[in-house]
């Protein structure tokens, strides 16, 4: 295994003298002027020390960044932002095979994408604990888990009933109990069934709820719904600590408007957060308080009351954020630059007294006054909000292109730094846990708008390492990144202890073999199993006989058992690509139907001889 | 001539002073240590393994190092097989089967020159002994060079035969091969020595008395 190293001697003589020759470099540049010249000073040294990580060394921190509608999620290390390696989703992804084998497919479901949002370590007492990152689908209502262990998706659990646009997720609660999902759109439910956009206020519905999330292996099951009044649910939290059972979540639109929402979902002058009890919902669901819709124990505030409560927060708001001690919860409005620190003992105290002003729909409605605690005026087009260890808030504003530093205490705004440009999520590794730190923080940028080289009308999102660790934040590094980075889980190193080849005592499929001599084909009617074993440099067996129609199953395994030792099987012009790791088994099923010789070979670079890595699919008219 | 001889049978059949056969308990006690360390250790670095594949050849097996990310006698073999060299095999070894038998054996023969031995128990089980520990540094010889030298003719990269070897580092290909004796065979080494040292002092008290005898 490889260790986290420090830098020796040679490290910090090295990091010097980069960080000397980008001083020159600023020198020279500073005199002659120009463009470069003009973002290029003395600071940028010192930026260089912080973020130069010499070659064989290793970062300190892994950032898992959604990779928006590419349905991916991208690993990059800390502080040094490069790119490390793409866990593929939602999307087939030929580079690991992802979405040809059986396994894979199977789990795509026949989508062949999706829109990562908001992925979410798991964790333990509120702080991360490195076994899962689960992920959110937007488009099609899906929440899928990562294994850490491997770095490889293992479950895609959805559609999700009755959801429609899956975006206040997938944030999960302080012991991985649950997770949550939440209907962006509303729609009729259940899924499938139709209603006039007229009738949208009242027929149409929205919809918060979670899943379960098994303590011992991270499957995920349906937990609740809870129906609600059609608004657009936007983002969630989960509490911690003395809030550990509630969630919170915004929404847009409480107008319930159809058409040009810029306009109609903009006429109130507030729109609302929910305040859902989790632990009461899912027992509420578990005693069948809820009625079966689209297969779903779906709870009618209604019927089944004391789950939730409507909160008023300033106009069309985006973020909302649990503080680490959670003690209290922060909200923006995007049309109203007011940011808003919300106590939950209060929320608690208003709902025990019933302080309610009205109800939508059979959900009370909070008086604002009695659960606001603080409202901030931080800058203009407020978003997100995280939290560092010392008690400060950060949060991101898109319009004034900035990350303000403020203290959610007081109110006051400590610093603000620009940022390039219009930073959507914002990120401090475990700024949304019990344990935030304070090196680091990450903006997520919508636009980069030419801090790059050109590379055409497709331009790159931009994201932006900052120092937190002093009084005033600095910029240390620009980063590109594939679309879309919309938010971002970072965590110590030193919290994952991925392995790099599967065990092969560990392998129990059935149809694996170890061995090359146990490499064969075997017939039985028109089906045809292979049991191919990939190993330097043939893939055994070296050829394949199968008559047209037949239904053929490929069982790879790579038997290597060496680190970076991975084989692939790309057939020609059957659109089949396996890569395998080692100790790892594969399979795919197909229908010869293509008469004819078609080679096969090593897709996956493995050795001196890969080339050779070759054999031939034979299939007989 | 006659009485040399005779004089050589009264000295062999003369019981083991007290000396030599505490160095041969020493002896005795140090047999189960071959079980415990390797005969012979071999470490095999390149670039691509900076942190060399090394292989422990162990009184009844073949033992590579094993981590969560490689198992180097698989890797080893894999490597192998690309100049045609035999896959190493436990099954492939007669030594493992009666090596560790012979060991054992020998322990019960030093215990019984302890015990019931003379001088001519001494030097039976001393000369087996050296012929056991030189055959095998042969046999070990003898097999790195059939390994080396018994390439499959098809293999993908045609190498000269070679002998890997038995102590020292070697430069084979892109690889920096060490190879040095392991604990077990620096235990064979002392009990050697302990044989013949009780050997020496045998003779030399031998003497001493027989010089005081007939003074």
């Amino acid at each position: 295994m490889r260790n986290l190293k420090r830098s020796g001697t040679w490290g910090w003589a090295a990091t010097l003298a980069v960080a000397a020759a980008v001083a020159l470099y600023a020198c020279g540049k500073g005199e002659e002027g120009g463009r470069r010249g003009a973002t290029v000073t003395g600071g940028a040294a010192s930026a260089a020390v912080r973020t130069y990580v010499p070659p064989g060394d290793l970062d300190t921190h892994y950032l898992f960044y959604s990779g928006g509608h590419s349905g991916n999620v991208y690993v990059a290390g800390l502080p040094s932002m490069r790119h490390l390696a793409t866990i593929p989703v939602f999307a087939v992804y030929p580079a690991t095979g992802y979405g040809f084998d059986d396994e894979s497919k199977k789990m795509l479901g026949g989508f062949t994408w999706g829109d990562v949002h908001h992925p979410s370590l798991s964790k333990t007492d509120g702080a991360y604990d490195g076994r899962w990152l689960f992920v959110n689908d937007n488009a099609n209502a899906r929440i899928a888990r990562i294994d850490l262990r491997d770095f490889k998706t293992k479950q895609i659990f959805g559609p999700i009933p009755n959801l429609s646009g899956n975006h206040g997720s997938s944030f999960v609660t302080s012991n991985s109990e649950m997770i949550l999902c939440a209907s962006r759109f509303g729609v009729p439910v259940p899924s499938g069934s139709y209603a006039a956009i007229g009738e949208y206020a009242v027929k149409y519905k929205g919809v918060v709820g979670a899943l379960g999330i098994d303590p011992k292996t991270g499957e995920l099951s349906m937990g609740f719904e809870i129906l609600t009044p059609p608004f657009d649910w936007d983002l969630g939290s989960t509490g911690r600590g003395p809030s550990a059972d509630w969630a919170v979540w915004t929404c847009y639109n409480s107008e319930r408007a159809t058409g040009q929402l810029e306009k109609t979902a903009s006429e109130h002058d507030r729109d609302y957060a929910i305040l859902v009890n989790w632990r009461e919902a899912r027992k509420a669901a578990e005693a069948g308080k809820g009625g079966a819709v689209g297969g779903v124990a779906m709870l009618d505030p209604k019927k089944v009351p004391g789950l939730c409560y409507l909160l008023p927060v300033a106009k069309s708001p985006h973020g909302v954020d649990f503080s680490p001690d959670g003690t209290f919860f922060v909200t923006s409005g995007k049309l109203e630059a007011i940011t808003t620190v919300y106590s939950f003992s209060r929320a608690m105290a208003a709902i025990q007294n019933k302080d309610f002003t009205g109800d939508e729909d059979g959900i009370p409605v909070l008086k604002y006054e009695s659960v606001m605690e603080r409202e901030v005026q931080i800058g203009l087009g407020p978003l997100h909000t995280q939290y560092d260890d010392k008690g400060n808030a950060y949060t991101s504003l898109f319009i004034d292109s900035a990350v303000a530093k403020w203290n959610p205490k007081t109110g006051e705004v400590l610093d603000t730094v620009p940022v390039s440009y219009n930073i959507g999520h914002l990120l401090v590794p475990g700024g949304d846990s019990t344990k935030p730190t304070g090196e680091y923080l990450i903006a997520l940028n919508k636009l980069s708008h030419g801090r790059h080289l050109n590379v055409g009308p497709s331009q790159p999102e931009s994201t932006q390492l900052i120092d937190i660790s002093g009084e005033k934040m600095k910029l240390l590094y620009d980063a590109f990144t594939e679309p879309e980075p919309h938010y971002a889980q970072a965590c110590l190193a030193t919290l994952l202890h991925p392995i790099e080849v599967y065990p092969i005592a560990e392998n129990r499929d059935p149809n694996a073999i170890f061995d090359v001599k146990d490499a064969r084909v075997e017939r039985s009617g028109n089906k045809v199993d292979v049991k191919m074993a990939a190993v330097r440099s043939t893939l055994w067996p070296t050829a394949i006989e199968v008559n047209r129609g037949d239904t053929v199953t490929i069982h790879l395994t790579n038997i290597e058992q060496t680190t970076d030792e991975l084989h692939g099987l790309g057939i020609n012009r059957y659109n089949i690509n396996l890569v395998v790791d080692p100790g790892e088994t594969k399979h795919v099923t197909f229908v010869a139907d293509k008469p004819g010789v078609y080679p096969y070979y090593c897709t996956n670079f493995c050795s001196a001889l890969h080339q050779e890595m070759q054999g031939y699919l034979l299939v007989k008219e | 001539m006659g009485k040399r001889l005779e004089a050589y049978q009264t000295l062999l059949a003369r019981p083991l002073s007290i000396s030599a056969r505490i160095l041969l308990a020493v002896a005795v006690l140090m047999i189960p240590l071959v079980y415990r360390f390797p005969l012979w250790t071999m470490a095999f670095q390149s670039n691509q393994y900076p942190d060399p594949l090394r292989l422990a050849i162990r009184i009844d097996s073949l033992e590579g190092q094993k981590t969560a990310d490689r198992d180097d006698l698989r890797e080893i073999n894999s490597l192998n097989h690309y100049i045609g060299m035999r896959p190493l095999l436990d099954s492939d070894f007669s030594e493992f089967l009666w090596m560790p038998f012979a060991m054992g054996f020998f322990g019960l023969l030093f215990l019984r020159a302890v015990v019931i031995g003379s001088l001519k128990d001494l030097t039976d089980v001393s000369v087996l002994f050296a012929y056991f520990a030189i055959f095998s540094a042969w046999n070990f010889y003898h097999r790195l060079y059939l390994y080396g030298h018994n390439l499959d003719p098809e293999a993908p990269i045609k190498v000269d035969p070679f002998t890997p070897p038995m102590y020292g580092r070697v430069k084979i290909a892109n690889f920096h091969v060490e190879s040095y004796p392991g604990g077990a065979a620096i235990v064979v080494g002392i009990v050697g020595a302990l044989l013949l040292s009780a050997l020496v002092l045998s003779h030399v008290e031998a003497r001493r008395l027989r010089a005081g005898g007939s003074g």
